[in-house]
């Protein structure tokens, strides 16, 4: 007996072991020395100097690095509210649909989802384009007299961000309002509750882990999602995430590009935390 | 409950927005003319300059070979990872299968900036080896969490019944255990490699200046001016999307009835 449950102990940590070492050397290990980096300094020419300091975290409290970090702030705030506004709505209809609608809706969603999103920000590109799209089909209908000049822009940058970011919200709503009894829902309306007074008082608790999950989703991907900025905003939107790599290609500053990622990394852990603690779960809703 | 008009006008709106820039691209596609704001005649042009283009198809094959190894090693790993770790639930197994979910819960740039130092210090030559280990590490939480829910819902006793009649461990789980995790198996490589083949952020951070892929490549020509080409590019990757998601519909519309008459034999 005792010799079958040491074979059996075994071969589980024979499974694990993989999945153990990589996630300690590509993973675990990663991750503390970017903290350990960040209190090192660079080295004269190249690489890192293994000397302790807390300049770089003394650097990020320059005005420059702050007002990155506000706006970066700002920008994945505006995106996910927006995100919110449009994506909860689309999601909840979504579940209330007929069985071959909801399919149908969610090929829909998944074409884009499924096609790279550098080429689906690139059709905005041929939108925003002085002269481009929208600026024709305003011009044609005489609303606008000239180009708007829209690409390059802060609403540029922010209608990119909204479509990425869009399906994570779509489907992790879609998910949460998808196992709602909506015989609550006409219980409450039998008890002549209005159909708002019954959203609000039993739809929306219920759907709510769906809508942080989908907060959590498109909160914590907006901050690194440099290349939206970098495409549709030119080089006017400077966001934590093109610093990062500014520091890394052309500073050749690891030591203050991990002070800034540790920041970061510390901002969204405390945002997941708080997701936490208001669900009471782990599980993301819509992802897994 | 009377269904209301409204929800459906205002989905089919939203989804009718999300798809202008695409169907834009599509038909931009198939302009003659370099300046995509003018119309100059259907034209097939700028898919024979994708065609001949060698940057791109490197980069394809490149794309293509990074997320097929990325793949393997991940459904490896995360198969095995969530199989073991379903045995007995330990403590220390909790701890690391949240470690092992970091990489999709942190921001992808911190991921790039960390594996970039970690690549340095380790002195691993950028190139295809570096983008296989940090594509890897963003695949697995996708399978084994993929992997884990079809285990938890899996009946236990089939496997106990296997190891009681006296089957080998091995035996037991490619007769029993695999085939009922191969859905998940299944849904965990489509992500995964839908997931390798569209990373832009980790990628341009991992790369050497040797390796180029697809999406980096179509990165570093989108930031230094737009061409009618990449329109062309984009039509393609779109189409083998669409088929792709088409035939994993077909094949799920004939998997169902042939489960029922299989289940019964």
């Amino acid at each position: 007996m005792k010799l079958q449950g040491g074979k059996k102990d075994r071969s589980r940590w024979l499974l694990l072991a993989p999945m153990y070492v990589f996630t300690v050397l590509f993973v675990i290990g990663p991750i503390l020395y970017m903290f350990l980096l960040s209190f090192l300094q660079r080295a004269e020419v190249w690489g890192v100097d293994f000397s302790f300091t807390l300049d770089n975290y003394k650097r990020i409290l320059e005005p420059l690095y702050l007002k990155t970090f506000k706006e970066s702030f700002q920008l994945a705030f505006l995106s996910t509210a927006l995100v919110i506004l449009i994506g909860y709505p689309y999601g909840y209809f979504m579940a209330r649909m007929s069985a071959a609608w909801k399919k149908r809706m969610m090929l829909l969603i998944m074409v884009p989802f499924w096609t790279s999103a550098l080429i689906r920000l690139y059709g905005w590109i041929i939108v925003f384009r002085s002269n481009g799209t929208l600026d024709q089909v305003l011009m044609g209908l005489h609303i606008t007299g000239g180009p708007l000049k829209l690409l390059y822009t802060y609403p540029a940058v922010v209608v990119g961000m909204i479509y990425a970011l869009l399906p994570f919200m779509i489907l992790a709503v879609y998910s949460s309002a998808e196992k709602l009894d909506w015989s609550l829902v006409e219980a409450s309306r039998d008890l002549g509750a209005s159909s708002w007074k019954a959203f609000w008082t039993v739809s929306f608790p219920l759907t709510l882990p769906g809508l942080l999950s989908g907060v959590v989703l498109t909160f914590i991907p907006s901050m690194g999602l440099f290349f939206v900025a970098d495409l549709l905003g030119g080089n006017k939107i400077v966001l934590v995430g093109s610093v990062i790599q500014e520091q890394l290609t052309k500073g050749r500053n690891q030591p203050f590009a991990a002070a800034l990622s540790a920041v970061l990394m510390i901002l969204t852990t405390l945002m997941i935390r708080l997701y936490r603690s208001v669900t009471g779960t782990n599980k993301l809703e819509g992802l897994m | 409950m009377k269904q209301k008009k409204w929800p459906f006008v205002y989905v089919g709106l939203v989804t009718a927005v999300t798809y202008i820039p695409i169907l834009l691209t599509v038909v931009y596609s198939f302009n003659e003319s370099k300046i995509s704001s003018v119309w100059g005649g259907f034209s097939l042009k700028w898919y024979g300059e994708l065609f001949r283009d060698r940057d791109l198809r490197e980069a394809l094959v490149n794309s293509l070979i990074l997320a097929g190894l990325t793949c393997l090693c991940a459904v490896v790993i995360g198969t095995m990872g969530a199989v073991g770790m379903h045995r007995k639930k330990t403590r220390l197994g909790d701890a690391m299968a949240t470690a092992s979910m970091l990489p999709i819960m942190i921001p992808e740039i911190i991921l790039g900036m960390v594996f970039l130092s970690v690549f340095s210090l380790m002195d691993l030559p950028f190139g295809m080896l570096t983008l296989v280990i940090a594509h890897t590490a963003f695949s697995i939480p996708y399978v084994y969490s993929m992997v884990s829910t079809r285990l938890v819902g899996m009946d236990r006793s089939l496997e106990e019944a296997a190891l009681d009649l006296g089957a080998p461990p091995f035996r037991v789980f490619w007769d029993v255990t695999f085939p009922a995790i191969l859905p998940g198996i299944l849904s965990g490589v489509m992500l995964a490699f839908a997931m390798s083949f569209d990373d832009v952020v980790i990628s341009i951070f991992v790369t050497g200046p040797a390796v180029n892929t697809l999406p980096v490549k179509i990165y570093t020509k989108l930031k230094t001016g737009v061409t009618p080409e990449i329109n062309a590019l984009a039509t393609v990757i779109l189409a083998v999307t669409v088929l792709l998601l088409a035939l994993s519909a077909v094949i799920g519309r004939w998997r169902h009835p042939a489960e029922r008459p299989g289940a019964d034999r």
